[in-house]
């Protein structure tokens, strides 16, 4: 069941009404339910998947709770005989029992995403081995289906399970509160990864009806629909032609895929995400945001932090802080120190674990040499300017003159051109990604911008045009939010004002949707992940 | 806390650590500098911070990472 479907829609609305008409205690039981007809119908079989990783993260993360208590209760019984050595050692070994739980649930959660996404990648790798040192039989690739929001359920459910483990939030005793957490409908196709500390508590409250939150909510799902429809769907056909034919498409078009994309992932993404936040909020639900106004970063690392940013600070806090400050990276970080002085030494233990978090990163969004390297060069990007980052200083000592808003303006766009570039390999494979970013320095086509070659990319001039309206209102959104949100701003208007905007909306993504006889709109971009 | 005032006038020697209290929340402190931190921290003041205390309630000030030292100093 398609976001962009009229069966998703009918669904929402019929959740919406049984929410508000049912007593309040069976709010949460509704959505449930609700959630897994909605995971049912993306194919029965994954229900499998999710209901295994949610019974082995509850399971687990219960035994480690009932392992801290216990842990409590006998220091607690004992205080008075041991001494502090002995309460040392005591905890440590607790402490291993209890990883040893976050490692059984891990190994189950990380197995099936294993198995379901990396596998045809590791046997394809082998193949290419086999075939490298000249043996002839090729392994074949299995039919694996990959299930439907796998990697972010098992993301949020592994988030949970670490939360536990670190004490910071309590381990849900509830079995079907916790499957609710880890399948909740609207954010189980493409995120945000949502931590339990902040979406438990408004997903199991009981909600009284409030016009204003409703309609907030589902002026955000709107907007989102007109992102989706209205801007990253009519991009779709010129995107594909240009990436599918990389050979005939080189020079100029890769700078024109590159700004095509770039516009069509941000109205994807953050459209999808908008619905997902819209339909949680007119359910009287918190969902974290997942986008600041990523595109106004005036650097890349500032960009990692505005966009996505449920994916950035899982990977931060669940991997690379762990990762880097863990005793054998310390023991490195003295070792690298005393051998390489103290300006590199005290580099390298972080490189190396943002170089494996990265690494992680792109893994994690394909199983492809491609998605793999994409991470590495973001690393590496942010590596060189963190490099800089005193040549930068210095330079603006030196100028205190260059800033205000068209240096600002500028370095937004060279951030939006730095994460276009690192998109090539994100688009394509990853020799035609070399090639195609060669082919900007040596294939002389820029006349393609205005010798009428655009026309032939799929796309009419009207199809230009809306896509440019729709740019020009995202931003005009995105500025207004500044100061303050756009919804509040409507909402002080009088209600015929309000109705006209609203109904406005609708009719623009009715008419300028895209969408026609047969058209099935297309899968969101971060489904695939 | 002289000692951890040291430290952090090492990584970012512009910033004003005995006032400033919003480190984090202000982005002056990013991951880089935390890890960083932590390990300056475990060697000067023997005490291991673990993931599980990287909040920024316990990174926004100076004082709030000595009173987080201090209570794992204790503990230990």
């Amino acid at each position: 069941m398609l976001f962009t479907s009229y069966s998703f829609i009918g669904f929402v609305a019929a959740v919406l009404l049984l929410y508000y008409l049912i007593p309040k205690r069976f709010q949460w039981p509704l959505l449930l339910i609700a959630s897994y007809i909605f995971y049912f119908f993306s194919g029965p079989e994954n229900l499998v998947f999710i209901l295994i990783t949610t019974a082995a993260t509850y399971f687990t993360a219960i035994q480690i709770e009932k392992n801290l208590l216990k842990q409590k209760a006998y220091i607690k019984e004992h205080k008075a005989e041991i001494t502090r050595e002995e309460k040392k050692e005591y905890k440590e070994g607790q402490k291993k029992i209890r990883v040893r739980w976050v490692l059984l649930s891990l190994a189950v959660d990380l197995g099936i995403l294993a198995v379901c996404k990396y596998t045809n990648f590791f046997i394809s790798n082998v193949n290419g081995i086999i075939s490298a040192v000249g043996h002839g039989k090729q392994l074949e690739l299995l039919d694996l289906v990959l299930p439907m929001g796998i990697s972010f359920y098992t993301f949020q459910s592994i988030g949970y399970l670490i939360d536990v483990y670190r004490e910071t939030v309590p381990a849900e005793k509830n079995f079907f509160r916790f499957a609710l957490f880890v399948s909740f409908f609207p954010q189980l196709v493409q995120g945000p990864i949502s931590r339990y500390s902040d979406l438990s508590e408004s997903l199991y409250a009981e909600h009284e009806y409030n016009s204003k939150t409703v309609s907030y909510g589902l002026e955000r799902v709107l907007w989102g629909f007109f992102k989706k429809l209205v801007i990253a769907d009519r991009l779709l056909p010129a995107v594909k032609l240009l990436i599918n034919d990389a050979g005939t498409y080189d020079g100029a078009y890769v700078l024109v895929a590159i700004g095509l994309y770039a516009v069509q992932l941000y109205a994807d993404f953050t459209g999808g995400i908008d619905i997902t936040i819209g339909i949680a909020e007119a359910l009287g639900i918190t969902v974290t945001e997942n986008f600041d106004r990523p595109y106004f970063s005036k650097s890349l690392k500032e960009y990692w932090r505005r966009w996505h940013i449920t994916m950035g600070t899982w990977f931060r806090d669940y991997i690379f802080y762990p990762l880097s400050i863990c005793q054998w990276m310390q023991k490195f970080s003295r070792f690298s120190r005393s051998h390489f002085g103290n300006a590199i030494g005290k580099r390298l233990p972080v490189y190396l674990s943002s170089f494996l978090v990265w690494f992680a990163t792109g893994f994690w969004h394909g199983a492809s040499w491609n998605f793999i390297l994409w991470g590495l060069f973001n690393w590496a990007v942010l590596m060189i300017s963190e490099e800089l980052e005193p040549l930068y200083d210095r330079f603006h000592r030196r100028f205190p003159g260059y800033k205000g808003n068209l240096v600002k303006a500028f370095q937004s766009f060279r951030t939006v051109f730095i994460v276009g570039l690192l998109h090539l390999f994100d688009l394509y494979t990853v020799q035609e990604a070399f090639s195609s970013f060669g082919s900007l320095f040596t294939v002389n086509n820029i006349n393609i911008l205005w010798d009428g070659s655009m026309m032939k990319l799929g796309l009419t001039g009207l199809d230009y045009g809306i896509v440019l309206f729709g740019v020009v209102l995202m931003f005009a959104v995105s500025f207004m939010q500044r100061k303050e949100g756009v919804r509040d701003r409507i909402s002080k208007l009088s209600y015929p004002v309000r109705f006209v905007i609203w109904f406005g909306l609708f009719l623009i993504v009715l008419l300028m949707g895209a969408y026609g006889v047969g058209y099935d709109s297309s899968q969101f971009i971060y489904n695939r992940f | 806390m002289e000692d951890l005032l040291e430290i952090l006038r090492d990584l970012h020697p512009d910033v004003d650590f005995e006032n400033e209290k919003h480190l984090i929340d202000d982005g002056i402190l990013d991951s880089m500098d935390i890890v960083s931190l932590i390990s300056e921290i475990s060697e000067s003041f023997d005490v291991t911070i673990t993931a599980k205390y990287i909040v920024p309630e316990n990174f926004n000030s100076a004082e709030a990472l000595y009173e987080l030292i201090e209570r794992l100093e204790d503990e230990d």
